[in-house]
């Protein structure tokens, strides 16, 4: 390592507590995601049936859908503010690798963003008649599914930086790459409101978050890289 | 052995006489492999003993579906090639296999449809192998938009060329899906390891037919490659000489 940098996993830790710092001195952005999966699956009993039977049989599609597509909004800000601002081109000249930092910024945002959706998803489920029971295995299908969908977002975000309606285009990139993490997830959420062993989609979807947490952020970097030129 | 041919073909005018040389050959090739594969198949071939003469729609559905991930792979490595040691002709390559390759991608969607009616009773059912060709299209799709949404041409192929890479992932989950997952659309009739489970009267238009559809992709990258390369070149002098009258 050359003289003077700051060793990778300590540069990463640095980026989180930076974005966290940030995030939290304007809380009122943690919550539009939260409001906007809350009044999507709210739309569902509205629009399907308010019959908790129905509600019950469809829940895992639509918990999984309302989160991908919440998720997918946050990412639009995952690298905006920072590419505006310059602090993205600073931390690409910063001689620190630039996917270890990305690494922690990718992480920070699905702190932000997956786990607070995670909590919530258990409670939206109770409204659609899913058993209390189910809410461990929906809470940790909803975290491992929106890591995986953060990192994977996360080259997207890149690539879209700095384009004109933007936000569309991210999801039109986005959700292709992201529908074995929508199978695999409603399937675990299925089985684990059924009160069945959900261990196999959810070892597919850990292998999921393992390929996209190391493969990702590479693509990122490069991503970053080539918008900022 | 000297590596000058090579290097030749990431020149902009050399790439432009040659694919304008070489397109009529493919071009011809193909009209008359096309034409002998469609009348061995449609007329010579017999019928199948459990799908009738509705199998024969494989001679269009299983090229199409084939060049659908064979221009993929291509394009993704003409892209990685662009990227990784910036040279401007792979770019434009990947630019023009990508609107072939969605409509490569949309013709075997359709003629699936087409065949699963017949055969499923239904034109479209979620079945792995049909979404995840499906999933192809939008990637396709994707790639054609985010290159258009950028102004600058350079921007244009970095950033489109990182997710055709990306996108790779996407291609031997259609190949093996049909193995993978339980699916209702039938195997691999080809193989190129283990023996083929199709007889030889049906099998021969049907590699035809792959031969001919892949020299009339090839004919038509050409073209578009010829049309990509003036595009970016018009700035330069060489444009002059090849286009004056």
């Amino acid at each position: 390592m050359p003289e003077g940098l700051t060793p990778p996993l300590t540069a990463a830790r640095l980026v989180i507590t930076r974005d966290l710092t940030l995030a939290f001195r304007r809380p009122e952005q943690l919550l539009h995601p939260l409001a906007f999966f809350v009044m999507v699956t709210t739309l569902f009993p509205l629009s399907v049936s308010p019959e908790l039977s129905q509600l019950r049989a469809i829940a895992p599609g639509v918990l999984w859908v309302a989160a991908l597509l919440a998720a997918l909004l946050a990412l639009e800000f995952l690298f905006r503010d920072d590419a505006q601002d310059g602090t993205l081109e600073q931390y690409a000249l910063s001689g620190q690798s630039l996917t270890w930092l990305l690494l922690g910024k990718t992480g920070a945002h699905w702190l932000l963003t997956g786990v607070p959706l995670s909590l919530m998803a258990p409670l939206m489920g109770y409204t659609l008649g899913v058993p209390a029971a189910a809410s461990a295995g929906i809470m940790v299908t909803v975290a491992l599914g929106s890591l995986a969908l953060s990192f994977i977002g996360s080259i997207g975000a890149a690539l879209t930086l700095g384009v004109r309606r933007g936000g569309v285009l991210l999801s039109i990139l986005i959700l292709p790459l992201a529908v074995p993490i929508l199978i695999f997830g409603s399937r675990a959420t299925e089985l684990a409101i059924r009160g069945e062993a959900y261990v196999a989609p959810m070892e597919l979807l850990g292998a999921i978050v393992v390929l996209s947490f190391t493969l990702a952020p590479l693509a990122a970097a490069a991503a970053v890289r080539i918008s900022l030129e | 052995m000297t590596w000058t041919w090579f290097h030749r073909l990431g020149s902009p005018p050399y790439i432009y006489r040659l694919a304008g040389r070489l397109t009529p050959w493919f071009g011809w090739i193909a009209a008359v492999l096309l034409l002998g594969a469609l009348f061995d198949g449609l007329v010579l071939a017999p019928p199948d003993y459990q799908q009738g003469d509705g199998f024969r729609i494989i001679y269009v559905h299983v090229p199409t579906a084939w060049l659908s991930l064979m221009i993929y792979t291509w394009m993704a490595v003409a892209a990685a090639v662009g990227l990784i040691w910036r040279i401007k002709v792979a770019h434009a390559a990947a630019a023009a296999c990508a609107p072939i390759g969605a409509s490569f991608t949309a013709v075997a969607l359709v003629t699936g449809m087409l065949f699963g009616k017949p055969m499923w009773g239904a034109y479209w059912v979620w079945d792995p192998r049909l979404t995840s060709e499906l999933l192809l299209l939008f990637l396709y799709l994707g790639y054609m938009g985010l290159r258009a949404s950028f102004d600058d041409l350079q921007r244009a192929d970095r950033a489109s060329a990182v997710l055709a890479i990306v996108g790779i992932v996407n291609v031997p989950i259609v190949h093996f899906s049909v193995i993978w997952w339980n699916s209702l659309h039938q195997g691999s009739s080809l193989s190129l390891t283990g023996k083929d489970t199709i007889a030889t009267p049906m099998l021969i238009p049907l590699l035809l037919s792959m031969l001919g559809f892949t020299l009339y992709f090839l004919a038509v990258v050409l073209v578009r490659l010829r049309g990509e390369v003036l595009r970016r070149e018009r700035a330069a002098s060489w444009i002059g000489e090849v286009v004056a009258p």
